[in-house]
């Protein structure tokens, strides 16, 4: 497979006042792949990817999406994009469905509600307000607003915190069919484990600098090679293997 | 996969109308406070004014009710005559003002005809409109009785044709106005403050939406639902309670544009205090500073003209004065819009200021 670069950040710095919360960043996304940014809170995440997204302001480097610069360009780049934001809302007192055609509205796109909900499984809850939902259901719904206007890429800022393990692996279930679907997926998340199965390559950032990109299957293959060992004896199995063998793994309806 | 379809920024603009609208539809406060609040406060006020002066008189125990003069001052719509007190209830209320005078006719056998005495009280000063109305009758009175003599002097009457100025005309007008000051000022900074809080509005940024279709698609849901409120209390007021349409559709049409005008305004004081406000909590005493004041000192209940001077000239600043002039004019007095080029000047001056300090307050993120 050639990997060919979708998005491209050179040299990419922010600074807020004195503090610098993205320091000299340089990384590139592979299209097709699910790329994960992963590092401590307050380690610029966020901040790179709001910039990439076109929210947020750089002080300097350069950042092309899909061939277009964020600079001049970022109509073009947010009519091929599709972000989720952490923590973000939705408008008050409208159903899922009213939402959809509010979005399909901003994105200037004809798409039916039922098809968007049907592709993240909540066609049911077409009538049902967003404050009503499960948090595995927020983050479906706040997926589907992302697939909308069929994006090369779509920005998922931790989908899965806070989810159970359910909801985590059919949130992950999901994220692997848009990327099957031909979409570049670029993730955040706390959860090494949901990296280490979820995505083909991994960015470690932190104090706002990128200190490692590789696959996660290579960073676990050198750190090993390099002799380290983990203090207690890795079973075959973990608790939360026990948990989904106990609880089953299909997904409910909470 | 991607779409070379033209980007309309009219659709983006009408569906964030859409869903706005919607939304305040759902929004039990917004439709308490455009449509249920004046509502109830026209009833209230339409019941307990606007009857005018009348004249409280008590009629005496054994007044000849069967005489020429009595039977006139019964005509009288302004006279309101009590039969049913005793004298000494009568002699009570008439020392504490609560009647105005106490009315005593006797016939007798003798000429004059009739003796009539009335009793007036110091408490009140509403005894003289009584003693004019009686004058006027007697003069009549004697003067054809004594056909003979030659006239001094003849009164001649008339009385011109006017519209009855009832208290609705007044009170609609003001609320309409304050109406759209509190759904303008409370709602536009309710709204904009959640939807940045929310990150609603960054997630709007994500698409391609343009920042003035965020802002003129909810001021066009807002204008829409509350011309429809305004329409909605007009309705009410004029087939309830007579309210004065001069000219019918025009005049309503004259004041659903001032409504749309005065609105944009006051949502300009709600930017304003949804870029100032650190959270939800801070929008109601901020919208208050604004509101109360002139829902005290415009001329939305009773007239500016009992104001002491430097009172009046705080009010003739004030934005509510002049809208609830102006369409008191154009409904009362017929005024078309040109006519009232001057309060709507003043209007166009409070814009201008309003929406300076609101471009350079207002927040997105």
């Amino acid at each position: 497979m050639v990997n060919k670069p979708i998005i491209t950040v050179k040299n990419l710095v922010k600074k807020y006042g004195d503090f610098t919360a993205v320091d000299d960043i340089s990384f590139e996304v592979y299209e097709g792949e699910i790329f994960g940014l992963l590092g401590p809170n307050g380690a610029g995440k966020t901040t790179t990817l709001e910039i990439i997204e076109t929210l947020r302001d750089k002080t300097s480097g350069e950042i092309s999406v899909d061939g277009f610069s964020i600079e001049k360009d970022a109509d073009n780049i947010k009519k091929r994009i599709g972000v989720q934001l952490q923590a973000a809302g939705y408008y008050p007192n409208l159903n899922l469905s009213e939402l959809i055609v509010l979005f399909s509205g901003l994105y200037g796109i004809n798409k039916t509600p039922m098809e968007m909900l049907g592709k993240v499984a909540l066609t049911e809850k077409a009538k049902a307000k967003y404050k009503d939902l499960s948090g595995g259901q927020k983050q479906r719904f706040s997926i589907a607003t992302t697939l909308i206007n069929d994006p090369r890429i779509i920005f998922l800022d931790e989908p899965t915190t806070g989810l159970d393990p359910q909801a985590r692996r059919n949130l992950w279930d999901l994220i692997r069919e848009i990327r099957a679907n031909g979409t570049t997926v670029v993730i955040t998340t706390h959860y090494m484990d949901e990296a280490e199965v979820l995505c083909d390559r991994v960015a470690f950032i932190d104090g706002g600098k990128v200190i490692g990109i590789d696959t996660p299957d290579n960073f676990i293959d050198k750190l090993v090679a390099s002799g380290f060992e983990r203090p207690k004896q890795v079973k075959l199995a973990n608790l939360e293997d026990v948990f989904i063998n106990l609880t089953g793994k299909e997904w409910r309806e909470e | 996969m991607t779409n070379n379809q033209n980007y309309s920024n009219t659709r983006a603009t009408l569906a964030i109308a859409k869903a706005s609208l919607r939304s305040i539809l759902r929004s039990p406060s917004a439709v308490v406070f455009s449509l249920v609040f004046p509502l109830i406060f026209i009833v209230v006020f339409a019941n307990i004014g606007g009857s005018g002066v009348t004249v409280d008189v008590g009629v005496a125990k054994g007044c000849d009710t069967t005489s020429e003069v009595y039977q006139a001052l019964k005509t009288n719509q302004m006279l309101n005559l009590i039969k049913d007190q005793s004298t000494e209830e009568m002699n009570k209320n008439l020392s504490k003002g609560s009647i105005d005078a106490i009315l005593d006719i006797k016939k007798n056998n003798a000429m004059p005809p009739f003796t009539i005495d009335v009793q007036y009280t110091k408490a009140s000063s509403k005894g003289g409109i009584l003693k004019s109305t009686l004058n006027n009758i007697l003069y009549q009175a004697n003067a054809a009785m004594n056909k003979n003599q030659p006239q001094l002097a003849e009164v001649k009457e008339t009385t011109i044709q006017g519209r009855e100025y009832r208290y609705i005309d007044f009170i609609l007008p003001g609320m309409l106005g304050f109406s759209l000051l509190s759904s303008g000022v409370f709602g536009t900074a309710f709204v904009f403050l959640s939807l940045r809080l929310t990150l609603v509005i960054k997630r709007f940024f994500a698409t391609p939406v343009k920042r003035y279709s965020i802002v003129l698609g909810e001021a066009l849901a807002r204008i829409v639902f509350a011309l429809a409120g305004a329409l909605f209390i007009i309705a009410i007021g004029h087939y309830a309670f007579n309210f004065t349409l001069i000219h019918g559709l025009t005049t309503v049409i004259n004041m659903l544009i001032l409504s749309a005008i005065g609105l944009i305004i006051f949502m300009g004081f709600g930017f304003i205090i949804s870029g100032v406000a650190k959270n939800e909590s801070s929008v109601p005493p901020f919208s208050n500073i604004i509101t109360l004041p002139q829902f005290l000192l415009s001329g939305t209940f009773f007239s500016t003209a009992a104001f002491p001077g430097w009172l009046q000239h705080i009010s003739r600043v004030l934005p509510l004065t002049h809208l609830n002039e102006a369409m008191r004019k154009v409904a009362f007095e017929g005024a078309s819009l040109v006519d009232v080029s001057h309060q709507l000047l003043i209007l166009g001056i409070w814009f201008i200021g309003v929406y300076v300090v609101a471009v350079k307050t207002f927040k997105w993120e």
